[in-house]
C-alpha cells in the first residue's frame, strides 16, 4: 500500500508529463480528463455551433431544451442512443461496425501528444508531431471502410471524394509543418524537435510565436496550414465528402443512430486535434499572448487573472439572460436553471481568482483559448462560404497550396541557414 | 431494371473510356433528394465525377390540372391555377385571367391592371428571393436562404393583407380583381421597397464577388442562344444567354408598356451570368413597382363581365413573362360554361428540358447547380 501511494506520489515532484515519468496511474488518469475534456468540448461546439451560425442566419437556434438550448445537445445524444440501430441488408456488416471505431480512434488518440501545459499532457514523444500527422490520417481507413460497405452509390462517391481530399491536403499540410519545425533548431546546439512540448519551450526560448518568425514566412505556413486543416476535417468550404445537396450525406449516409454520433464525435475531435497542432506549431501552444510586448512579473500577474475573469464575465452574461428571461410561470424552471448555471461559472471563476489554482491553470486556459478561437472560425466558415467543387478543391491543393507550402519551406530553410551560420553572434 | 428502360433513349455520343472500360455509373438523383427543388427525379450516368448524360423523370406531382379545368367553370378554375407554380402564384392568375379577358373580349379597369402588376412584380421579387436562397444552399452557401426568407416574408404580409393567402394568393378575378386595396397598400408597398432596396446589395455581398461562388458559377451550365431557342427555353435562362426577350416588353400585356424599366442580359449563358440577371431584375421589379404605386389611379376595379361565362367559340393563347419564363395560356372554348381544353405552358417544365445541354460533361455538383438556377417548381413542372 505504501509502495503504491508513493508511487502516485513520485510523479507529483517530477516535473514532466506522466507519460515521460513512466507513470501508469497518472498517465490513465490523464488519459481520464482529456477524454472527457475532448468529449465535454464536442458537446460544447455542438451547441455553439448552432447558436453561433443561428444569429449569423438572423435566427435564434434552440431556444426549447433548457434555457436558450443548453441541454439540447444532451437531447439530441439521448435521441441518437434511442434510434434503431440499422445496419443496411446489403452491406458488409464487419466493416460497416468497424468503421465508427476507427474513425474515433484516429480522433481521440492524436490527443496523447496535445501539450495543454508544459506538463499537461499525457505522454510527451520525441516524434509528437508524425505521431499526429499519422495517427489523424488513419481517420481515412474509417471513412473508406464507411463508403465501401454502406454498399451504396452516394456514401462511396463521398468516400472517394473524402479520401483524395484528405490525401492532397495532407502534402500541403505536411510541408507546412515541417517549415514550422525547421524554426525550433534555431538555438545554440542547432537541433530542432519534433516533440509537441518541446516545439512550444522553442517558441518560448526564441521569445516569439512561429507565426511571426521570419515575417511573412511563419504567416504564410500558418495560412496554408488552416486552409488544409479544415480540408483535412472535411469542413466547409471544403465538405465535399458530406454535401448535403449533392450527396445527401456523403459517406455517413447509411449510418444512424449510435453510429452516426460516433461520426459526428470523430469530425468535431479532428477539428480539435488539427486546431491544436496549429496552435502549438504557430500561436505558442499554452504560452500567454504578448510574450514580449507586455512582458514582466506585473503583466504576467495581470495576464493570470484572465482565466477567472472569462468565466466571470459569461456568468455575468448568463445573469444578464436570466434577468432577460420570460416572466412567466412556464419558463421558471428554466430561468432558475440558467441562473444556476451562471452560479455554476461565478463559482468557478472565482475559484480561478485564487493563485494557487490560477497557476496550475492558466496554461490550460491559453491553450484551450486559442483552440476555442479555431472553433469559431470553422463555424464563421460555414456560414459565408459556398462549397468548393471537388475538382477546384483538387486545383488549389495541389496547384496553389503545395508550391507556395514548398516555396515557404525552401525559403524559411535558407533563411534559417543564414541566420544559424553566418550571422551568429 | 427500370433504369436501363428510361435510360436507353440516351445518346452518348463520345463515351470517355477508361482502362477499366467499366466507368459508368447509373445514380438515381431523386425524388427524394436534398437538392431536387421537390420530387424530381434525375438518372444521372457518370464517369467518376463526370456526367455523360442524364434524364429527368417527372410526374411525382402531377394532379392533373388541365384535366380539372375541362370540368370547371372559368371562374371556378382559376384558384387552381395558384397550385401549379406556388411560389408565383400571382403570376399564374393573371395569366389565366387575362387569357379568358382575352377571350370574352373584355379589358380590366386601369386601376385594376396597376394593381395586378404591382402584385405581380411584388410575386417575381418574391420568387427570386425563393430561387436565390435555394440556389446558394445548393452551392453550399446555408446563410442567403435565411436573409432571403425574411425578405419574402414582407412580401406575403402585404399578400395576406390583401387577399388573406400568403402563398396561393387567388388575388385576380376574370374581369379585374374582387377586393379594392385596403388603407395604407400604398405606403406598405412603399415602406417595403424602400426596405429591400439595400437587402439586394445585401445579398450581393455575400455572393456575387465571392471568390468559391464565382469558381462555381463562372462557365458553369453553359447554353448558347441557339440551344435555348431550339429548346424553347425562355426566361432568365434565355436572357442571360444574350436573346433580349421579354414578353412584358415584346408583347406588352396588363399595362407593361406604360412603365419604364430595362431587360437585363448576359452573354456567356451560364449560370453566373443568370444569377446577375435575375439579381437585376429584381432591382427593375422595383422601379416598376414604385411607377405602378406612384401611378395608381382611381376608378373602378371591376370590368362588367356577365354572371355565367360562356365565352364564344374559339381558342386564344395568351401568356405572359412569369418569374420563370413564358407562362402561356391555351384555352379553347365550345360556347359552355366551362373550357372545352385548358392547355397550359409552364416556363419550368420547358426550361427543364435544357438540363441535359447544360450538363453534359460537367461535374456531378455541376448539375446541382444547374437544377438551381434553372429555378424549376416541380408543381408547375408536373401539373
Amino acid at each position: 500500500m505504501n509502495a503504491f501511494v508513493q508511487y502516485i506520489e513520485s510523479y507529483l515532484t517530477s516535473n514532466v508529463t506522466p507519460g515521460a515519468a513512466g507513470n501508469m496511474f497518472w498517465a490513465s488518469i490523464y488519459i481520464l480528463i482529456v477524454f472527457t475534456g475532448v468529449s465535454v468540448g464536442v458537446i460544447c461546439m455542438n451547441w455553439l455551433e448552432r447558436k453561433v451560425l443561428a444569429h449569423m442566419q438572423v435566427r435564434l437556434g434552440p431556444m426549447r431544451v433548457g434555457p436558450h438550448g443548453l441541454l439540447q445537445p444532451f437531447a439530441d445524444a439521448l435521441k441518437l442512443l434511442l434510434k434503431e440501430d440499422i445496419i443496411p441488408a446489403r452491406a458488409d456488416s464487419v466493416i460497416f461496425w468497424s468503421a465508427p471505431f476507427i474513425v474515433d480512434l484516429a480522433a481521440f488518440t492524436v490527443f496523447v501528444v496535445v501539450p495543454f501545459g508544459p506538463q499537461h499532457a499525457i505522454t510527451d514523444m520525441n516524434i509528437g508531431i508524425l505521431f499526429m500527422l499519422g495517427v489523424s490520417s488513419l481517420s481515412v481507413l474509417g471513412i473508406v471502410m464507411a463508403g465501401w460497405a454502406s454498399n451504396s452509390h452516394y456514401p462511396l462517391i463521398g468516400a472517394l471524394r473524402s479520401s483524395a481530399q484528405m490525401v492532397s491536403y495532407e502534402v500541403a499540410m505536411g510541408f507546412a509543418v515541417v517549415s514550422a519545425i525547421l524554426m525550433t533548431s534555431l538555438n545554440a546546439t542547432g537541433t530542432g524537435t519534433l516533440s509537441m512540448i518541446g516545439i512550444v519551450e522553442a517558441q518560448k526560448a526564441q521569445a516569439e510565436w512561429f507565426i511571426f518568425k521570419f515575417f511573412p514566412l511563419g504567416l504564410i505556413a500558418f495560412f496554408i496550414f488552416t486552409v488544409a486543416m479544415v480540408a483535412e476535417t472535411n469542413r466547409a468550404p471544403f465538405d465535399l465528402a458530406e454535401a448535403e445537396s449533392e450527396l445527401t450525406a456523403g459517406f455517413h449516409t447509411e449510418y444512424s443512430g449510435f453510429r452516426w454520433s460516433l461520426f459526428f464525435l470523430a469530425e468535431y475531435g479532428a477539428m480539435m486535434a488539427v486546431s491544436s497542432i496549429a496552435v502549438t506549431l504557430w500561436l505558442g501552444g499554452w504560452l500567454r499572448p504578448f510574450p514580449n510586448w507586455l512582458s514582466g512579473s506585473t503583466w504576467d500577474s495581470i495576464f493570470s487573472y484572465f482565466p477567472g475573469a472569462t468565466f466571470l464575465f459569461l456568468a455575468t452574461l448568463c445573469f444578464y439572460e436570466t434577468a432577460r428571461m420570460p416572466k412567466h410561470p412556464y419558463f421558471r424552471i428554466q430561468t432558475i436553471g440558467l441562473a444556476v448555471f451562471g452560479a455554476l461559472l461565478a463559482l468557478i471563476g472565482l475559484l480561478l481568482f485564487v493563485p494557487a489554482v490560477s497557476v496550475r491553470i492558466q496554461d490550460i486556459f491559453w491553450f484551450t483559448a486559442k483552440v476555442a478561437g479555431f472553433m469559431y472560425l470553422y463555424i464563421w466558415y460555414r456560414g459565408t462560404f459556398p462549397r468548393y467543387r471537388f475538382d477546384q478543391l483538387m486545383r488549389m491543393g495541389w496547384k496553389v497550396l503545395l508550391p507556395i507550402g514548398l516555396g515557404t519551406l525552401i525559403l524559411t530553410a535558407g533563411v534559417a541557414l543564414i541566420q544559424q551560420n553566418l550571422w551568429r553572434p | 431494371m427500370a433504369d436501363q428502360r428510361t435510360l436507353s433513349p440516351l445518346d452518348l455520343d463520345t463515351p470517355d473510356k477508361t482502362f477499366l472500360d467499366a466507368n459508368e455509373l447509373v445514380i438515381n438523383m431523386g425524388p427524394q433528394h436534398p437538392a431536387t427543388h421537390g420530387v424530381l427525379r434525375v438518372i444521372l450516368r457518370l464517369d467518376g465525377e463526370k456526367v455523360l448524360g442524364l434524364e429527368c423523370v417527372i410526374g411525382y406531382l402531377h394532379r392533373g390540372v388541365e384535366k380539372i379545368g375541362e370540368n370547371r367553370t372559368y371562374a371556378m378554375f382559376n384558384p387552381y391555377v395558384d397550385r401549379m407554380d406556388y411560389v408565383a402564384a400571382v403570376s399564374n392568375g393573371l395569366g389565366y385571367c387575362e387569357a379568358v379577358e382575352k377571350l370574352l373580349a373584355i379589358e380590366a379597369p386601369s386601376r385594376a391592371q396597376h394593381v395586378r402588376v404591382i402584385l405581380t412584380e411584388l410575386n417575381r421579387i418574391a420568387s427570386h428571393q425563393l430561387w436565390l436562397g435555394t440556389h446558394a444552399l445548393d452551392i453550399g452557401a446555408i446563410t442567403p436562404l435565411f436573409y432571403t426568407f425574411r425578405d419574402r416574408e414582407e412580401i406575403l404580409k402585404i399578400f395576406e393583407k390583401y387577399c388573406g393567402a400568403r402563398l396561393t394568393t387567388h388575388a385576380f378575378r376574370i374581369g379585374g380583381l374582387q377586393y379594392e386595396t385596403y388603407n395604407g397598400f400604398e405606403k406598405e408597398v412603399k415602406n417595403f421597397l424602400n426596405f429591400f432596396r439595400p437587402k439586394i446589395d445585401e445579398y450581393e455581398e455575400l455572393l456575387t464577388t465571392n471568390r468559391i461562388w464565382l469558381e462555381r458559377t463562372k462557365g458553369i451550365g453553359k447554353i448558347s442562344a441557339e440551344d435555348c431557342i431550339a429548346l424553347g427555353v425562355t426566361g432568365p435562362v434565355l436572357r442571360a444567354s444574350g436573346v433580349k426577350w421579354d414578353i412584358r416588353k415584346a408583347q406588352p400585356y396588363a399595362n407593361y408598356k406604360n412603365f419604364d424599366f430595362e431587360i437585363p442580359t448576359g452573354q456567356n449563358g451560364d449560370t453566373y451570368d443568370r444569377y446577375i440577371v435575375r439579381m437585376i431584375e429584381m432591382r427593375q421589379a422595383v422601379r416598376i413597382i414604385e411607377q405602378a404605386v406612384d401611378s395608381l389611379p382611381e376608378g373602378p376595379i371591376m370590368a362588367k363581365v356577365p354572371k355565367v361565362m360562356k365565352p364564344p367559340v374559339g381558342e386564344v393563347y395568351h401568356s405572359i413573362e412569369a418569374p420563370k419564363g413564358e407562362l402561356g395560356y391555351f384555352i379553347v372554348s365550345d360556347g359552355s360554361t366551362q373550357p372545352y381544353r385548358v392547355r397550359v405552358r409552364p416556363p419550368s417544365f420547358v426550361n427543364l428540358q435544357a438540363l441535359d445541354t447544360m450538363c453534359r460533361g460537367q461535374l456531378v455538383a455541376d448539375v446541382i447547380a444547374v437544377i438551381g438556377t434553372l429555378d424549376i417548381v416541380l408543381g408547375e413542372v408536373d401539373r
